[in-house]
C-alpha cells in the first residue's frame, strides 16, 4: 500500500501529474499534492461535504475516494469556479446573500450547488434544499445559503427564457 | 446616510468565495504529529513502548514543561494540574499520551498504531451524581469529593419568603453534553525560525493572545519569541478559546527539533478529545404569590467539568454563569442557590456558546409553563405576570440589566404565532390523537462585558478590555489592528463600517488586522458575545481621535478652525467652501512635511484606544410549534 503509483489529475483544466500511495484519498491529493487547498476537510467520512468536488458530471464527496479512481476523469474545484475576475453567479450571490460566516464549508456548498445547477436547470425550490441537506454549516447559516442558491437558479432561468 | 446599519457585501468574501481563505490546516510542514489518545477514562500508564529508531515525546521528553493550572480564586476552588502529555495516570478517553512525528501524516498515523500504552484500568467515574457518591473514584488528590468549584448564595429574605408562599413549584432538568462541533478541526502548525530563534504558531484560536502568553508560559519561553498567528479560522464556538494541550506540544516540538511540525486534528479526535461542554443537572423550586408572581427562586446546579479545568476561564465558567443568571428575565425578589463543579474521568468543559444559557433558560422556562398549568393561566400570562418591566434593573445576584423588551418581544413572538387559532388545531388534533404543542422561551443573553463582570468571577487571568490601533501611512492608506480575533463574525467589515463613518471614507478602502501577535495590540480575542461591542467601542474611541488629528491637520494646511473641517469623500474639506486636501496628502505631509504643521502636531497618524465597558443583555423570545409522534 506504500508502493508509490504515478497519475494524473486533471484539475480545472490542467493536469497535475503526481506520484500517490493507493491509500491515499482524493482530497489529500488535491490539497496536499496539488497544492488547490481551496477544498477543506472536515469530516474525513462522507459527513459534511466541506470537501465536494465535481468529479465529470457528477458532486462527489473527494474524502471517500482514491485519488488513483480519478484517472482520466475531470475535477472541478472552487478554485475553477471564477472565470479570472468573473466570479461565478454563485459565487457572487453567497456575498449578495450573506451564504457564509467562517468560510470553511462554502467551497463545498458551492460545488454542491453548481453541480446541481448545471445538471438540473430547472430545479425546484424543493429540490434546492433536499440538495443542499447533503452538507453541513456549522455557523448555521442554512437560510442565506438557500437563498444564494435559490436566486441564482432563478437567475439562470431568466436568462434562458 | 451612515455605512453603519448599512447592509453591505463582506470585506471577509471574496477570498473565502474563491478558495482563498488560509486556514492553518493549509500550511505545508516538514514534520507531522499524531498523538497517541488513552483508550480507556481512568488508568494508570505502566509502559510506553516504542518501535526502534521512531520519534515518539512523552511526558518524559517534555518533563521541563509546567502542566496546566488556571486558577480561580473565589467559590472554594480547588486548582487541579493537567500535564500537555498525560504523566503517569490518564483521565479521560482521548487524553493525548505520546506526540507521535515522521515525516507526513500518514507515516505519523501508521507510527502511533505501533505505540504500545499499557494501561491498566481503574475505576472511573463519569456522571456528576455519581462522582459526588461515596466510595466515587477520585479523579484528582486534591480533591477527594470531586467537587472544586463550590459556590452558593442565599438572600436574607428567602427562608421566609418561600416558607410563606402560596404555592411550590419544583422542576429538575438534565442536560446532556455537547460538542460544539466547528466545521474546522483543531489544527496547529509551529515553525522554528533558524535566525532568531523565534517560533510562529499559527492554530485555530478564537484567542491568539491569550495563546501566546500561556504556551510560552509554560514552555519557560520568553513571550517575544513565540508569534501566534489565527489564520482564517473555521468556527470556534467557544471551543477554541480554551488552551488546547495539544498546541503547547506542537510548539515545545518545533523548538526542540528545530524545524516546523504540525498537527491536524481529525473528526473523532475532535469528537471524543476536544472540549465538551453543558453536561449539568439543574433542580429550581419556585415559590409563587397567590397571582402566579414568582416571591422566591432556588436552584441547585450540578456541573460536569470533566478531568481538568480549562485555561483561562477554568471550570468555574459555567456553574458560576448559571448561578449569576438562573433568574434571566425574570423578577427573582428571593434567591438560593448551590453551584458546583465536579471532576469526572471526562474530556475536560469549555465554554460553548451562550455558555449555562441554553440550559438554565430551559429549567427556569420549563418552570414558568409548569406553574401555568398549576395556576390555570396561560403560558405567556404567568411571564408577563413575571417578567421585568421596569429598568434599569438590579437582579438579585446584583446584575445591572440595563434595559430591555421582555413584555414587547413576548407579545411579538405570540402574535406571530396566532395562539388562539394554535389551541383550536391543538384541540382538534388531539381529538384525533396527534399531539401538538406549543413551547416559548424568553430570555436575555449577556454582552459586551469588560473586566468587572469577569473580576466577580475570580479569575487569576481576567479578560474584558479590548485595544485598537489606528494609523494612517503616508499613502493615506487606513489600518486598524486589533486585539479580538474574529472567526465568521464578519468583524473586519462591521469596524470598518465604523472608521468609514468617522474619517469619510468607504469600507473597502480600510485594512482591519487581525489575529497576529506580531501585528496586534494585546487583546483578548473574540468570544462571549463581546467583541463588536468592545473592539468596536474601541475602533470608535479610535477613529475619533485620527479624526480630531485629520482636522486639526487640516484646519492648519487650510487656514481655517478644525472645528470647520468635515471630512468626506476622503478630502478633508472647510465647511462651506470648496476649499479640501485630500486625505492622502495630509498623510503624506504628516510624515513627510511634518515641518508644515509648526509644531503643533507630531509626526505621523498612530492612535489607540482602549474600551472595558460594564456589559449589557440583549434579549429576545422564541416561539416553537412542535407535533410529537407519540409511537415513537
Amino acid at each position: 500500500m506504500t508502493e508509490k503509483i504515478e497519475i494524473t489529475l486533471n484539475i480545472n483544466g490542467r493536469d497535475y501529474e503526481v506520484r500517490v500511495e493507493p491509500r491515499r484519498t482524493l482530497v489529500d491529493v488535491i490539497r496536499d499534492d496539488c497544492g488547490q487547498t481551496g477544498t477543506h476537510i472536515g469530516c474525513e467520512h462522507g459527513v459534511c461535504g466541506a470537501c465536494t468536488i465535481i468529479l465529470d458530471q457528477e458532486a462527489v464527496r473527494s474524502c471517500l475516494m482514491f485519488a488513483v479512481q480519478v484517472q482520466g476523469k475531470r475535477i472541478r474545484t472552487v478554485e475553477g469556479l471564477a472565470d479570472g475576475d468573473k466570479l461565478h453567479p454563485l459565487q457572487t450571490a453567497f456575498m449578495e446573500h450573506h451564504a457564509l460566516q467562517c468560510g470553511f464549508c462554502t467551497p463545498g456548498f458551492l460545488m454542491l450547488a453548481v453541480n446541481a445547477l448545471e445538471t438540473n436547470p430547472d430545479i425546484s425550490d424543493d429540490e434546492i434544499l433536499d440538495v443542499l441537506a447533503s452538507n453541513l454549516c456549522r455557523c448555521t447559516g442554512y437560510q442565506n445559503i438557500i437563498k444564494a442558491v435559490r436566486s441564482t437558479a432563478a437567475e439562470m432561468r431568466r436568462a434562458r427564457a | 446616510m451612515t455605512w453603519v446599519g448599512r447592509s453591505i457585501r463582506r470585506l471577509e468574501d471574496p477570498a473565502l468565495v474563491r478558495g482563498d481563505g488560509r486556514f492553518t490546516g493549509d500550511l505545508t510542514a516538514s514534520r507531522w504529529v499524531r498523538f497517541v489518545r488513552s483508550p480507556v477514562a481512568a488508568g494508570r500508564i505502566a509502559r510506553i513502548s516504542v518501535p526502534a529508531g521512531s520519534a515518539v515525546f512523552t511526558s518524559v521528553e517534555l518533563a521541563a514543561v509546567k502542566p496546566i493550572r488556571p486558577l480561580l480564586h473565589k467559590f472554594n476552588y480547588i486548582p487541579v494540574s493537567q500535564p500537555v502529555l498525560a504523566k503517569d495516570v490518564v483521565r479521560f478517553v482521548g487524553e493525548p499520551i505520546a506526540a507521535v512525528v515522521a515525516s507526513t501524516q500518514e507515516d505519523a498515523e501508521d507510527l502511533a498504531d505501533l505505540v504500545g500504552a499499557e494501561i491498566e484500568p481503574t475505576p472511573a467515574v463519569v456522571g456528576a451524581r455519581e462522582a459526588r457518591g461515596a466510595g466515587a473514584a477520585c479523579v484528582h488528590a486534591e480533591a477527594p469529593d470531586n467537587v472544586i468549584v463550590d459556590a452558593s448564595s442565599k438572600t436574607a429574605g428567602f427562608d421566609a419568603a418561600l416558607a410563606g408562599a402560596h404555592r411550590r413549584i419544583a422542576f429538575a432538568a438534565r442536560s446532556h453534553r455537547q460538542n460544539a462541533l466547528p466545521i474546522e478541526p483543531r489544527a496547529a502548525h509551529a515553525a522554528w525560525d533558524r535566525s532568531t530563534g523565534r517560533v510562529t504558531l499559527t492554530c485555530s484560536t478564537q484567542a491568539p493572545h491569550a495563546m501566546r502568553t500561556v504556551i510560552a508560559e509554560l514552555i519557560g519561553m520568553a513571550e517575544s519569541d513565540l508569534r501566534v498567528i489565527a489564520p482564517d479560522v473555521g468556527g470556534g464556538f467557544g471551543q477554541k478559546m480554551s488552551l488546547s494541550p495539544e498546541f503547547v506540544v506542537i510548539t515545545w516540538l518545533a523548538r526542540a527539533l528545530r524545524t516546523s511540525v504540525a498537527w491536524i486534528e481529525d473528526r473523532r479526535e475532535n469528537l471524543i478529545a476536544c472540549f465538551h461542554s453543558r453536561d449539568q443537572h439543574i433542580a429550581v423550586e419556585g415559590g409563587f404569590d397567590a397571582d402566579g408572581r414568582l416571591t422566591a427562586l432556588s436552584a441547585d446546579i450540578l456541573a460536569n467539568v470533566g478531568a481538568y479545568s480549562c485555561y483561562p476561564t477554568t471550570c468555574g465558567v459555567e456553574p458560576l454563569m448559571a448561578m449569576a443568571e438562573m433568574p434571566g428575565p425574570y423578577d427573582v425578589p428571593e434567591y438560593a442557590c448551590v453551584s458546583r463543579a465536579v471532576l469526572t474521568h471526562t474530556c475536560p468543559m469549555a465554554p460553548y456558546r451562550g455558555v449555562s444559557r441554553p440550559v438554565i433558560t430551559f429549567a427556569i422556562e420549563r418552570l414558568m409553563d409548569k406553574a401555568a398549568a398549576a395556576f390555570g393561566l396561560d403560558p405567556g400570562e404567568i411571564r408577563r405576570r413575571n417578567l421585568i418591566r421596569s429598568f434599569p434593573h438590579t437582579s438579585v445576584t446584583g446584575l445591572l440589566l440595563d434595559q430591555a423588551s421582555y413584555i414587547e418581544t413576548m407579545d411579538a413572538a405570540v402574535q406571530a404565532i396566532d395562539v388562539a387559532g394554535f389551541r383550536a388545531r391543538q384541540a382538534q388534533a388531539r381529538a384525533q390523537g396527534r399531539y401538538l404543542g406549543l413551547g416559548l422561551a424568553t430570555f436575555c443573553e449577556r454582552t459586551g462585558y469588560g473586566t468587572p463582570a469577569f473580576a466577580a468571577r475570580g479569575m487569576e487571568v481576567t479578560p474584558g478590555w479590548e485595544t485598537v490601533e489606528m494609523t494612517v501611512d503616508p499613502s493615506g492608506s487606513i489600518e486598524a489592528r486589533i486585539g479580538a480575533s474574529p472567526h465568521g463574525q464578519g468583524l473586519r467589515t462591521t469596524l470598518a463600517q465604523i472608521i468609514a463613518d468617522e474619517l469619510g471614507t468607504s469600507p473597502d478602502r480600510i485594512k482591519i488586522v487581525h489575529g497576529d501577535t506580531d501585528r496586534t495590540p494585546y487583546g483578548w480575542g473574540t468570544f462571549a458575545s463581546r467583541s463588536l461591542v468592545i473592539a468596536g467601542g474601541a475602533t470608535l474611541m479610535a477613529a475619533r481621535k485620527v479624526r480630531a488629528r485629520l482636522t486639526t491637520m487640516a484646519g492648519i494646511l487650510l487656514e481655517a478652525a478644525a472645528e470647520d473641517i468635515v471630512l468626506e469623500a476622503d478630502a478633508a474639506r472647510v465647511v462651506g467652501t470648496d476649499r479640501s486636501i485630500r486625505i492622502e496628502s495630509l498623510a503624506r505631509a504628516a510624515y513627510h512635511q511634518v515641518h508644515r504643521f509648526k509644531g503643533e502636531i507630531g509626526p505621523g497618524i498612530m492612535e489607540s484606544a482602549t474600551y472595558d465597558p460594564a456589559g449589557t443583555f440583549s434579549n429576545a423570545c422564541h416561539v416553537a410549534v412542535v407535533e410529537v409522534d407519540v409511537e415513537t
